[in-house]
């Protein structure tokens, strides 16, 4: 391959897939590198399991190539890939023991009897779960059968772990444990891992670079605060997290800030300049854990620019946090989240809202 | 009150359904040890004597080694072909699936007389002699659709990612059938050999055409017994019949419950 880099496990070229006339995934490049964590982040149908599907061989790509360790293997059939996948519903086999599962993949690897009984130990330690070799997979609980899936999986030494949507089917304090175990195993192996999931925490979290995926297409790729603090657009910017969007034109550039008029008039200062020209239609895009909100009689130190009245419309305790909305004088309603303070606002509450400029995002108009 | 009464109305009319299904089958075991020719009650005494006159009628003794060789043939056939035609079905696309499947599943609809006729007359076309073979291929399209009915259910219940997390762990298409679906596929396969077998043990119908004279069936048998003289040694036969349909699924079904105790 030309542009093959070594450090490069898994590359993309160009990958279609369509089912009959429904395009699936579009043109896909992706390089993955060797020892990282790779997360495919999208709605349900946006493309992302039928890629991983795609790299694990399950599913041939309608145009396109794929190279595992700089070797194209579009024609290299599943068993013969040495991939290691974790399945939604784990799939362990519910008629063979927990260490006959998790042998199973050596069994076709010429590996000695002896050397499989060691190595089965050793994945079971290191999944945490030494001991049930000679339960069924109905005994164990979800989450520990979500371990032996992992056991089963990295025991046969795979250049690559694809997972899909791994933890969804656990409930949601297991989801968060075994997010961190799945985390702390990938760094502790150091193995390659593709993880497909539609949780913007789970992504988050875990990777070192997500894919955003709507459609079948790539909308984003990055490091996880670039995509969260520096989306390209209104889909990546709504994907993750709370955003309030307002339709804006550039006004021009004072104090070394992009100054844009926004829908209801008002004039707002941003740090964010990509050379725009004056007149340019955009979006404007701030989080609602960005937005400052303070009672109309405190002053907000050292700040200037971007300070708006609005009374609270209504709030919503979610126990951490505060959900706020604000109505600005123009009607403009602005959604914001605040640490819960000691006195939070109430309904009806006479608020100052300060918007620094430093997160006022502007992405082309949707 | 009148809660009561209705429940007791209807564990009343429950048991007499239950007498009308079972009384012919209790009357039946019962006069086979009735010594008399003509059975009336009360019995006048208890022998073994038609058991005995059956053991030394030498062609119902060959009637039963056919009805038993017939039945297994057909229920390892019928699995043989069934196991792999439902894993096309259910796992495959290919075109003129939906129609290849009704047709497999037709014998069902069709009536036995038809299929009876309509075999033998393919047998005359082609200038052959009615055979074993011929009652064997034709219990074979009877019991088919079972067979393909009771897999493919079993077949759709198995989730794909069994066999793609064998695939995945390096166990090619034909390994993943043998270590994952087949044994997965187990009850099912059991449970359509056994419909099969009864099936074909039990036919009359068609099996009259078929049936040469050396190739007859226990059930042409007692067809062909009856028109001659009703004989008690066909309550005897009768009795032995129940005793083994009964017998062999539950025995069937308690072994398959050690095996899967074993295996925990």
């Amino acid at each position: 391959m030309d542009n093959a880099k070594n450090n490069q496990i898994v590359q993309l070229r160009n990958v279609v897939k369509r089912f009959d006339s429904v395009v699936a995934v579009e043109k896909m490049d992706l390089d993955i590198e060797e020892g990282s964590l790779v997360t495919l982040l999208g709605p349900s149908g946006c493309g992302k399991t039928t890629i991983l599907r795609m790299i694990a061989g399950l599913e041939d790509c309608t145009e396109g190539d794929i190279y595992i360790k700089g070797k194209r293997v579009n024609d290299v059939p599943v068993h013969k890939r040495n991939l290691g996948m974790i399945f939604q519903d784990y799939a362990l086999f519910p008629h063979k023991t927990i260490y006959d599962n998790v042998a199973f993949g050596l069994k076709y690897r010429n590996v000695s009897k002896a050397e499989i009984r060691k190595r089965v130990t050793r994945a079971l330690e290191t999944v945490r779960l030494p001991g049930v070799e000679h339960r069924k997979p109905a005994q164990l609980s979800g989450g520990q059968q979500q371990r032996i899936a992992l056991a089963r999986a990295i025991v046969i030494e795979p250049d690559v772990l694809l997972m899909d949507e791994p933890l969804s089917a656990l409930d949601e304090n297991l989801r968060e444990e075994m997010r961190q175990e799945v985390d702390n195993l990938q760094s502790e192996l150091g193995i390659t891992t593709i993880f497909v999931t539609h949780d913007q925490r789970e992504a988050l979290s875990m990777s070192d670079t997500i894919i955003v995926m709507k459609d079948g297409l790539k909308q984003q790729e990055g490091g996880p605060e670039e995509v969260y603090d520096a989306p390209v657009n209104h889909f990546v910017a709504d994907f993750l997290g709370h955003c309030n969007f307002y339709r804006c034109r550039i006004t021009g550039r004072e104090k070394g800030l992009t100054t844009v008029e926004v829908e209801g008039g008002q004039t707002l200062y941003s740090e964010h300049d990509e050379g725009w020209e004056v007149g340019e239609e955009l979006e404007l895009l701030v989080r609602a854990q960005k937005i400052v909100i303070e009672s109309r009689t405190e002053e907000i130190p050292g700040v200037s620019l971007n300070i708006f009245p609005g009374k609270v419309k209504s709030r919503m305790y979610m126990g951490g946090e505060a959900w706020y909305f604000v109505e600005m004088e123009d009607g403009t309603v602005i959604h914001a989240i605040n640490i819960s303070r000691v006195a939070p606002f109430h309904e009806g509450d006479e608020v100052t809202l300060h918007i620094p400029p430093r997160h006022c995002r502007l992405i082309p108009k949707d | 009150m009148l809660k009561i009464k209705g429940w007791s109305l209807i564990r009343f009319y429950t048991i007499l359904v239950y007498i009308w299904m079972f009384a012919p089958i209790a009357v039946v075991i019962i006069l086979s040890f009735n010594p008399q020719q003509f059975g009336t009650f009360p019995m006048e005494g208890f022998s073994f004597k038609w058991y005995g006159d059956l053991f030394h009628n030498r062609t119902i003794i060959m009637a039963f080694k056919n009805s038993m060789i017939l039945g297994s043939l057909t229920a390892i056939l019928t699995t043989a072909i069934g196991i792999p035609a439902a894993m096309a079905f259910i796992r495959y696309e290919f075109p003129g699936k939906n129609t290849l499947n009704t047709l497999l599943l037709a014998p069902i609809m069709i009536p036995e007389v038809v299929l009876g006729v309509s075999l033998l007359l393919f047998l005359r076309w082609l200038q052959q002699p009615k055979s074993f073979l011929l009652l064997l291929i034709g219990h074979c399209v009877l019991t088919l659709p079972y067979v393909l009915l009771v897999v493919q259910a079993r077949l759709v219940s198995i989730k794909r990612s069994y066999e793609e997390a064998s695939l995945t762990l390096g166990a090619g298409p034909f390994q993943t059938f043998k270590e994952v679906t087949l044994p997965l596929l187990t009850p099912a396969i059991m449970a359509g050999m056994l419909f099969s077998f009864s099936i074909s043990f039990d036919d009359v119908t068609a099996t009259l055409f078929w049936a040469t004279a050396q190739s007859q069936t226990v059930p042409v048998k007692i067809f062909a017994m009856l028109r001659n003289n009703i004989s008690p040694e066909i309550n005897a036969l009768g009795a032995v019949m129940i005793v083994l349909t009964i017998s062999i699924p539950l025995l069937a079904g308690y072994l398959a419950r050690r095996f899967s105790r074993r295996l925990e």
